[in-house]
């Protein structure tokens, strides 16, 4: 049989998924009791027991400043990026619509949103600490001109591609330009959204973290990049494990959503 | 005076005509078939009875006024494919258009309206014999059904003009068979105007109560593009299913240059 045509079923495709993962944790566990074989107070490769103390202190709370550092940096990260990643994607929803579907904005908008697409984000982070200062806006400023661009013309280019016969078809049943936008071109846009915001969310948290690592006194990114000082590779190996599950859980959010709101936009599911 | 009226039109893209001197006129009730080799004009020509171009020259009128050159309610359409809304149900898809008359601004009815519209859909999906599938999308439909359901979406509207761009070009043939049953079912009890694009000429022939064949009339060999094709037959036929003239079947083998 052709290699292309060996598909894994059931539990041996949960396994196949499961052993690159247990081989690294294996690999870690090994490598981390070599060295701490040689050297007990190695700081590189902490051992688990060494990581979960550390992560039992991050989630105490302080006496000094009364909260736990662990549930402050994840709830100011998570106000950040879903505050970005809202404007963000209302942005593109509004201007991804009219682009896709009005050739008069297209004309005028189009280039504008490509030449902004080309600018390196992090590159514009200066511009936005002095305009905005070191406060949030300018955080949340940068991850949403980092992911909008994109996700503006991916929308535009999906909604420019829904077929004419149906816009004709609409129009013949009586659709004014709006009614169009609203019933036609906006529910078959938003599947394709949810998908496009799903891909945004790795370099938004890419800018979350820049952002935090060089202006900010509290978030996930500030903290790893604190403790980087003393070397507390037990904090950052678990605050980055930490910041990864927080990203899955957000991407398998927005998939459930988006399967459960447009069944029709994935067949297999549907009715 | 017919409903649609062509006077003297022509199609012009710069240089290149495609049209050149229609001049035409469609009775209220007549079933006009569209026949000719690819390139003739035949798609350019329904395009510009839907508005969605505009002729260079001359002027189409419907129900003796100016046609407006963007597609509207009075002109209902069924092309052969992506005529219906993939976002939408069976029923939604027909209710539509009833939605976008009753609610300029949501676009959609609500309450006792909605549930009048939602009947009066009904009644259209039962009429294509799509009566089980209204809970349906598009996706889960076969090729016909879909088909079926493009048109109860038009017929909703009641339209002055149907116009079908090779509605059942891309059908199985017996599915084809069962197609020209409902739309000439349909055409004889609502008194409705058709007009078919169509690859076929035994379908034109035998659905048609009129066939018009489009060609070129004149060939200029080193400038192909500067004489446009015309309605070069018009058959007036007493009842659907007269015979074909052998002149029409030799056009139909080869290409308009």
């Amino acid at each position: 049989m052709r290699l292309l045509n060996v598909r894994p079923r059931g539990g041996l495709a949960v396994l196949l998924g499961a052993l690159p993962l247990l081989a690294a944790a294996l690999l870690y566990l090994m490598a981390s009791q070599a060295r701490h074989a040689d050297n007990p107070r190695d700081k590189l490769l902490p051992t688990p027991a060494a990581m979960v103390e550390a992560v039992q202190l991050m989630a105490k709370v302080d006496p000094l400043t009364g909260h736990a550092p662990l549930v402050v940096d994840t709830l100011a990260s998570l106000e950040r990026i879903g505050l970005a990643l809202a404007i963000a994607t209302a942005l593109s929803l509004i201007l991804g619509l009219g682009l896709g579907l009005l050739p008069l904005l297209r004309a005028k908008f189009g280039p504008l949103v490509a030449a902004i697409a080309v600018i390196p984000p992090i590159a514009v982070l200066p511009i936005l600490f002095i305009v905005f200062g070191l406060g949030e806006t300018a955080k949340i400023a940068l991850i949403v001109i980092g992911v909008t661009p994109v996700m503006v013309r991916d929308l535009a280019a999906h909604v420019a591609a829904i077929p004419e016969e149906q816009l004709v078809k609409a129009q013949t049943l009586g659709s004014s330009t709006w009614q169009l936008a609203l019933r036609v071109a906006l529910p078959q846009a938003m599947p394709r959204l949810i998908d496009s915001l799903r891909l945004s969310l790795c370099p938004a948290w890419v800018y979350l973290i820049s952002a935090e690592a060089i202006a900010a006194d509290v978030g996930l990114g500030y903290r790893i990049f604190l403790v980087r000082r003393y070397l507390s590779m037990d904090i950052i190996l678990p605050y980055v494990v930490w910041i990864s599950l927080l990203a899955v859980a957000m991407d398998v959010t927005l998939r459930l959503i988006a399967r459960r709101a447009y069944p029709w936009a994935y067949p297999e599911r549907g009715r | 005076m017919g409903l649609l009226t062509f006077r003297n039109v022509w199609v012009e893209y710069g240089d290149k005509v495609v049209l050149e001197n229609v001049d035409l006129s469609i009775a209220q009730g007549s079933f006009v078939s569209i026949v000719g080799p690819s390139g003739a004009g035949k798609s350019t020509f329904l395009r510009l009875i839907i508005g969605q171009e505009a002729p260079t020259r001359g002027a189409i009128d419907l129900d003796g006024e100016k046609l407006r050159a963007e597609p509207g309610p009075d002109r209902g359409v069924v092309f052969q494919k992506y005529s219906v809304f993939p976002h939408l149900s069976a029923r939604d898809n027909v209710v539509f258009g009833l939605d976008c008359a009753g609610s300029p601004l949501l676009g959609r009815l609500t309450g006792g309206r909605r549930r009048k519209a939602l009947e009066e859909a009904d009644a259209m999906l039962a009429a294509v014999g799509l009566a089980d599938s209204g809970d349906l999308y598009p996706a889960k439909l076969s090729g016909g059904m879909q088909q079926r359901l493009a048109i109860a979406q038009a017929l909703i509207k009641k339209p002055r003009i149907l116009l079908l761009d090779e509605p059942f070009g891309a059908l199985d043939p017996g599915v084809r068979l069962d197609m020209h049953e409902l739309i000439t079912g349909l055409w004889r009890d609502n008194g409705l105007t058709i007009m078919m694009v169509t690859h076929d000429i035994k379908e034109a022939f035998k659905l048609g109560t009129r066939v018009l064949a489009f060609d070129k009339r004149r060939r200029d060999p080193h400038a192909p593009h500067r004489y446009g094709a015309t309605a070069v037959y018009d058959f007036p036929l007493d009842k659907p299913g007269a015979a074909i003239p052998e002149a029409l079947m030799a056009m139909q083998e080869k290409p308009a240059a």
